[in-house]
């Protein structure tokens, strides 16, 4: 057998150019956003190197909290309507015959492996004022003037729950296929109802997957930048469009920087509960 | 296995068939309305290629996908092969213990940043180390992620792959070499292709990093930001032949992914 030393030496030059390319182009960036969230802005969009927390602190201004409050409001509630819609469809595959459910998987991903730019863009089609839905609602007697669709929070969580609704059918399936189907019917035998078996076994054993897909529902959705630009305009401000005019109109890099390390900070702490949730699933197991 | 009661395992179907439509509709309209003659969301014309006959001529477009082509051929490739290499060192080094690496939680991180922090973060480094934007920063950009979801794939492989082999390979006088070369890398090749696909369409279907770190002018658009400036100023009816013809390229890179990965499986 070959020497473990001999393993190491080999293993650090394999991973040497990956690491260090992330190093450069993925640790070093997201570090000096964070230097940049500690400094002023200069004059003409520039940096001024004086230590402030000023930016953190605009951050919880009226006007910025209320976008930061507003954002988690959407993305809190396309979470809770993927999980919704989501859950009984994971359920579904999951009691499907074995042999059938890579298939049924295989259709929820697949639209999510198309650009999501396009995707968003096709609700524009259906939602807008000569969108479809409007001609079907004439159609079918509708006679008062078209309705936009579009513009509005709800348009904006329809987008979000369109675009995300996969992983979350992904997440809560993992983890509902890993239900031992004795445990249905041990449960059943000892005189449990369909719907108590659920209640009181499989829908706590379908916790992680719940929390797995709601964090990243979450995460992405109050991340997320075009869903708002695209389907809620100029109506729909959310902190991924802030901080994007920060950069790109209002040029205050140190503001948009400080804005960039609060989503990263929701984002942390959400993969920390979630993975705390997780290991006590295990450990509840094992 | 006992099954839920009939009335109610019906009722799930039929949720999973609407929640189908939900997610194909919206797509499939769009497809049906790329050949539509009049072009109008809201009538029916009859049917015609004539807005992928306006795509061909259409410059802007043209140049936007020869850009695309070049960033996601060359980030791929820089994925598949730091990728690789990231992804043999971390199990190599692993090899049997189910222990975490540092390298994990590096390689989690492209995938759960928000796009736009990334975006700006990579925007704010490359103007500090004053380097001009441009199809190479978009390129650099585009293998951030890349070699994370590469790596992904590759390690996937690895965890079916037997060491005891390349301890055999050496064991005969194989130098390390030659055994990852001539062993090593033929069993994981179709995962490293199949990681590859994976990152061409990733990078294929990019838009906010590549947008914030192109640097202004056509000379550096690529196909999403080609859609998305056409999205916002003013619906052509050619961007549904578009989205079409991208939709389809995406779809097939993933079906050529999804086949290579599984292979193996048939034969174990």
């Amino acid at each position: 057998m070959s020497s473990l030393h001999a393993d190491r030496k080999l293993s650090a030059w394999l991973l040497t150019p990956g690491l260090g390319w992330l190093a450069l182009f993925l640790v070093l960036p997201c570090l000096l956003v964070l230097v940049y969230s500690f400094v002023e802005r200069g004059a003409y969009g520039g940096i001024e190197w004086t230590f402030t927390l000023e930016n953190y602190q605009r951050a919880f201004d009226p006007l910025y909290l209320g976008i930061l409050l507003k954002s988690a409001k959407i993305a809190a509630l396309a979470t809770l309507f993927a999980v919704l819609i989501g859950y009984p469809a994971a359920y579904a595959i999951a009691r499907a015959p074995r042999h059938r459910q890579p298939v049924y998987l295989f259709l929820v991903m697949l639209p999510f492996w198309s650009n999501y730019l396009i995707r968003t863009y096709a609700w524009i089609v259906l939602l807008n004022r000569e969108g479809l839905l409007n001609k079907l609602a004439a159609t079918l007697g509708y006679s008062g003037d078209p309705i936009s669709l579009l513009y509005t929070e709800s348009s904006v969580v329809l987008g979000l729950v369109y675009n995300y609704i996969p992983f979350v059918i992904l997440a809560i399936y993992s983890s509902l296929s890993r239900i031992n189907g004795e445990l249905w019917e041990a449960s059943r035998d000892l005189g449990a109802s369909g719907w108590m078996t659920f209640r009181r076994v499989i829908l706590p054993l379908s916790v992680p997957g719940i929390a797995a897909g709601s964090v990243f529902v979450f995460v992405l959705s109050i991340g997320n930048f075009i869903t708002a630009d695209l389907l809620g305009g100029k109506q729909v401000q959310m902190v991924g469009n802030l901080i994007y005019a920060q950069f790109l109109t209002a040029r205050d890099w140190p503001f948009g920087s400080a804005l960039s390390f609060i989503l990263i900070a929701i984002m942390l702490l959400l993969l920390f509960v979630q993975a705390l949730l997780a290991r006590r699933a295990a450990e509840g197991k094992a | 296995m006992s099954q839920p009661s009939l009335r109610s395992s019906a009722a799930l179907g039929a949720h999973l068939w609407l929640v189908y439509a939900f997610l194909y509709v919206p797509i499939l309209v769009l497809i049906l309305l790329s050949f539509n003659k009049s072009g109008l969301p809201t009538s029916w014309s009859g049917f015609s290629f004539k807005w992928y006959a306006a795509l061909a001529n259409n410059k802007a477009v043209l140049s936007a996908a020869l850009n695309t082509l070049i960033v996601a051929l060359s980030s791929t490739f820089i994925a598949c092969v730091l990728g690789t290499l990231l992804a043999l060192g971390v199990e190599l080094r692993r090899k049997g213990e189910n222990k975490g690496h540092v390298a994990d939680t590096l390689l989690m991180a492209p995938m759960i940043i928000p796009d736009i922090v990334l975006a700006i973060a990579l925007l704010s480094f490359f103007n500090l180390v004053k380097m001009g934007l441009g199809l190479h920063s978009i390129v650099i950009s585009h293998a951030v992620f890349n070699i994370a979801f590469v790596c992904a794939v590759v390690r996937t492989r690895l965890k079916h792959f037997d060491y005891s082999i390349l301890e055999a390979s050496i064991d005969l006088g194989a130098s390390w070499f030659t055994t990852l070369r001539r062993v090593l890398l033929p069993a994981i090749f179709p995962g490293v292709l199949a990681g590859g696909l994976l990152a061409f369409t990733l990078s294929v279907d990019e838009f906010i990093i590549a947008f914030f770190n192109s640097g202004s002018g056509q000379a550096s658009t690529t196909l999403p930001m080609q859609i998305y400036a056409m999205i916002r100023f003013g619906v052509t009816p050619e961007i549904n032949a578009l989205a079409t013809l991208v939709m389809l390229v995406s779809i097939t890179a993933l079906l050529a992914s999804q086949r290579l990965n599984k292979a193996p499986t048939h034969h174990e």
